[in-house]
């Protein structure tokens, strides 16, 4: 078969006669298709783009995830895939409400998901439905909260010998100053 | 040939007395300097000041030289508990055992900003320096430290050992100190 | 299971069926880094083995959502210490395609040559340290030797050996000395004698060989699938290697190979990553053929309002005042916007999402960190070996903890 060069407007279009027209918010930041899918379709989408012989998105790149409090849909799930034959990169994102927000594994299309999808776990809180093992992998082990979600500090709040006033805080009642 | 050879001094003897093929000192002493030239460490290398360490190792700058060849990677047969690298709060405990399973004399080193205190990692999941859970005889500041910097922090420790009361573990200010950080 | 020299006597029951379940970690000599891995083994094989990783996290992408952009490069430094220069390159070449910042060729040159020699330097390690783990602890003395040499090159252009913090969102600090340039020629005509030497104690050494030949492999799908880059991946066969297929600063100029491997084992890892040090050798002679056509003493783009101005400036003129205060207060025009750049780090595909909202801190970084992605696959490539080809599995996988932890 000849090699021929894979165009963003082939990939939209293979991708819209197979599913319809559910891609929303299709932008081209920096050279890389963005689209915006619902979180009943992306496995299906994720594994349709991972078989298909021409197209053949072997990689799964990245999969993170973004906090918008402001927002409806707080959370939005982004993955990055990759088709190293063709040179073609491509971003999928998924906008989630709901606490905690639930999508489907990637982990059945992409084993590299595993991990991706426990850091996500750990950092934001997002639950993978099907993941063989979803508990938290860097932090420790009996934290509670999310903490790359916005509202939680970055600082350790049971410090006792920082002085406030010189980061322009307010004064830290268990910390006594020295002068 | 080089000449200029005059760098390198002999170390002093301690005080005694001299006499025809005999040399007398106090035995701590004599035992301050064979414990001091004879450390053996446990590199508890976590991130980058573990390279600086490995290139101390090495040949160019060579803690050999001080009497620090042997490692250890087992807590019982070291001397010296270098702890070179970030601490995390999950790595805590994990530190806190291989220090309680070290046999007397023990001595600690903190390696570098993040051993020190935390570094530039103010954050949530690091341990703000190693002090807060056991206690620390030498810090050598640095992002990651020179390897001369890294010697320099193990000469303090060779002054520390060397001066030490042989029967250290059983004085009431240390008990206090280990009491304190609830090491038995 | 009969005991071959006595076969009248049959062990049966539960004696062989009992399997031990050992703890390797995070402690350990042979893991190079803090990871465990708590294994299931049936006398010396693993049945299985199960890791845990996140003793040194440090939470770089919370700290990031809280610094400026230019006080991110330090943070940067401490993902794959080895090779910190390519790390700080990769950020910085993010940040430029965000702001659609273009760089003259020359700082585009004197980048890859930066580039390169971490590249080496990284390579280096790793190898030298998978000859320590099979009991050879010559190769890593020589080699740390040629280590020190890179690292007074980087000293005498930044400052520091290890965490260097090296260049600025559009260019250098400051002119390379000349001391620099004559260091770098000494290097590049003293190296290859030495790793000469290095190869010849392990490449067509017997028990090198036996100690790693056919250990630890992986298959091409089962690499790609589970999102292999860099060294590793093209050991299994796939060429792929950022720096030939999404060219950045200049690197399509540049005339490379890139080697790949067979069957995907500890050997052929070891041998990609020598060949890769050829290859970055012969990068770098080509960058100073190409410096030496390009005009001397540029080493920055001409952007005052992400690059701070020369101090003497600052003290006369009103302009470079301005832009001096607000560079440093952090009130750098970064546009808004999301962009996913990558580059070739020594591990692989070190990726870098930024999602940034106009503000003085991105609203969003993501590190892609190769480490991270492969390690998941180790318990896939050591089941069913010995105890003593997992630890030479590990030691040629390149697991920096920094990376796997960020």
């Amino acid at each position: 078969m000849e090699k021929i060069t894979l165009t963003k407007e082939m990939v939209l279009q293979t991708l819209q006669n197979n599913f319809g027209n559910i891609f929303s918010n299709i932008e081209e930041p920096y050279g890389i298709l963005t689209a915006t899918v619902t979180k009943d379709k992306i496995i299906d989408i994720l594994a349709f783009l991972n078989k298909h012989e021409i197209l053949q998105f072997q990689m799964l790149t990245d999969l993170c995830a973004v906090h918008f409090p402001e927002r409806d849909k707080k959370f939005q799930i982004v993955y990055h895939v990759h088709s190293l034959s063709n040179n073609f990169r491509l971003r999928l994102k998924v906008d989630l409400d709901g606490d905690p927000p639930k999508i489907p594994t990637a982990t059945i299309v992409y084993a590299t998901a595993n991990w991706m999808e426990r850091e996500t776990y750990d950092f934001y809180g997002v639950i993978f439905e099907g993941h063989p093992n979803l508990k938290r992998i860097l932090n420790i082990d009996d934290m509670v909260i999310f903490p790359m979600r916005k509202e939680y500090p970055l600082e350790d709040n049971t410090r006792t010998d920082k002085d406030d006033r010189m980061f322009g805080r307010e004064p830290n009642p268990l910390f006594k100053p020295l002068i | 040939m080089s000449t200029t050879a005059s760098n390198i001094t002999i170390e002093k003897a301690p005080a005694g007395i001299e006499g025809a093929g005999f040399f007398a000192t106090g035995f701590d002493k004599v035992i301050g300097m064979a414990r001091k030239n004879s450390i053996w460490p446990l590199p508890f290398a976590t991130s980058c000041c573990g390279i600086e360490f490995m290139a101390t190792m090495a040949s160019t700058y060579d803690l050999g030289r001080f009497g620090s060849e042997r490692l250890s990677f087992s807590p019982r047969q070291a001397d010296l508990l270098m702890v070179m690298g970030t601490i995390a709060k999950k790595m805590g405990p994990v530190l806190k055992q291989v220090y309680e399973q070290m046999a007397e004399p023990r001595w600690v080193i903190a390696v570098g900003a993040c051993a020190s205190s935390g570094g530039i990692f103010d954050s949530y999941s690091v341990l703000q320096g190693i002090d807060q859970i056991i206690p620390v005889d030498v810090y050598v500041p640095g992002c990651p430290p020179r390897p001369e910097q890294i010697i320099d922090g193990l000469l303090r420790v060779q002054d520390l050992v060397a001066n030490e009361s042989l029967r250290r573990r059983n004085s009431p200010e240390y008990k206090a100190l280990l009491a304190s950080y609830g090491i038995k | 299971m009969s005991n071959p020299t006595h076969k009248h006597i049959k062990l049966e029951g539960e004696l062989e069926k009992e399997t031990n379940t050992i703890n390797i970690g995070p402690t350990h000599p042979a893991t190079h880094g803090v990871f465990q891995n708590i294994m299931e083994m049936d006398g010396e094989r693993i049945l299985s083995a199960d890791t845990t990783v996140g003793y040194i996290h440090r939470a770089f992408e919370k700290i990031a959502e809280h610094r400026p952009y230019y006080q991110i490069t330090p943070l940067t430094d401490r993902l794959n210490y080895c090779s910190a220069p390519i790390n700080n390159m990769g950020w910085h070449t993010t940040v430029e395609k965000l702001a659609g910042i273009k760089l003259p060729k020359r700082v585009e040159y004197l980048r890859v040559i930066i580039m390169e020699l971490a590249r080496i330097a990284d390579h280096l390690v790793c190898n030298s340290v998978l000859g320590v783990d099979t009991g050879a602890f010559t190769g890593f003395l020589y080699v740390f030797q040629e280590r020190e040499k890179i690292y007074e090159i980087w000293e005498d252009i930044c400052g520091s050996r290890l965490t260097t913090n090296i260049g600025r969102v559009g260019g250098f600090e400051r002119e390379w000395p000349n001391s620099s340039f004559e260091k770098l020629d000494k290097f590049l005509a003293g190296f290859p004698k030495v790793f000469k030497e290095f190869e010849n104690l392990f490449n067509r050494n017997r028990i090198f060989i036996e100690r790693t030949a056919g250990v630890g492999s992986i298959s091409a799908d089962r690499a790609l699938n589970y999102g292999f880059t860099g060294p590793n991946l093209r050991a299994t066969g796939v060429d792929y290697d950022i720096r030939a297929m999404y060219p950045y600063s200049s690197y399509e100029e540049f005339d490379f190979k890139v080697p790949v491997g067979k069957r995907g084992d500890t050997y052929d890892r070891f041998l990609v990553r020598n060949e890769e040090v050829w290859q970055s050798i012969s990068i770098i002679k080509q960058a100073l053929e190409k410096i030496a056509k390009e005009p001397a003493g540029v080493f920055h783009a001409d952007v005052p309002e992400y690059y701070l101005p020369p101090k003497e400036e600052v003290y006369h003129n009103m302009e470079a005042l301005i832009y001096h205060f607000k560079i440093v207060m952090g009130e750098v025009p970064i546009p808004k916007g999301e962009v996913y750049h990558s580059v070739e780090g020594g591990n692989g595909e070190l990726g870098f999402y930024l999602i940034s909202d106009g503000g003085r801190c991105p609203y969003r970084l993501h590190f892609r960190r190769p480490c991270f992605i492969y390690y998941q696959a180790f318990e896939e490539m050591v089941k069913g070996e010995l105890l003593s080809d997992a630890i030479v599995t590990l030691s040629s996988m390149n697991i920096i903890a920094g990376e796997l932890d960020g």
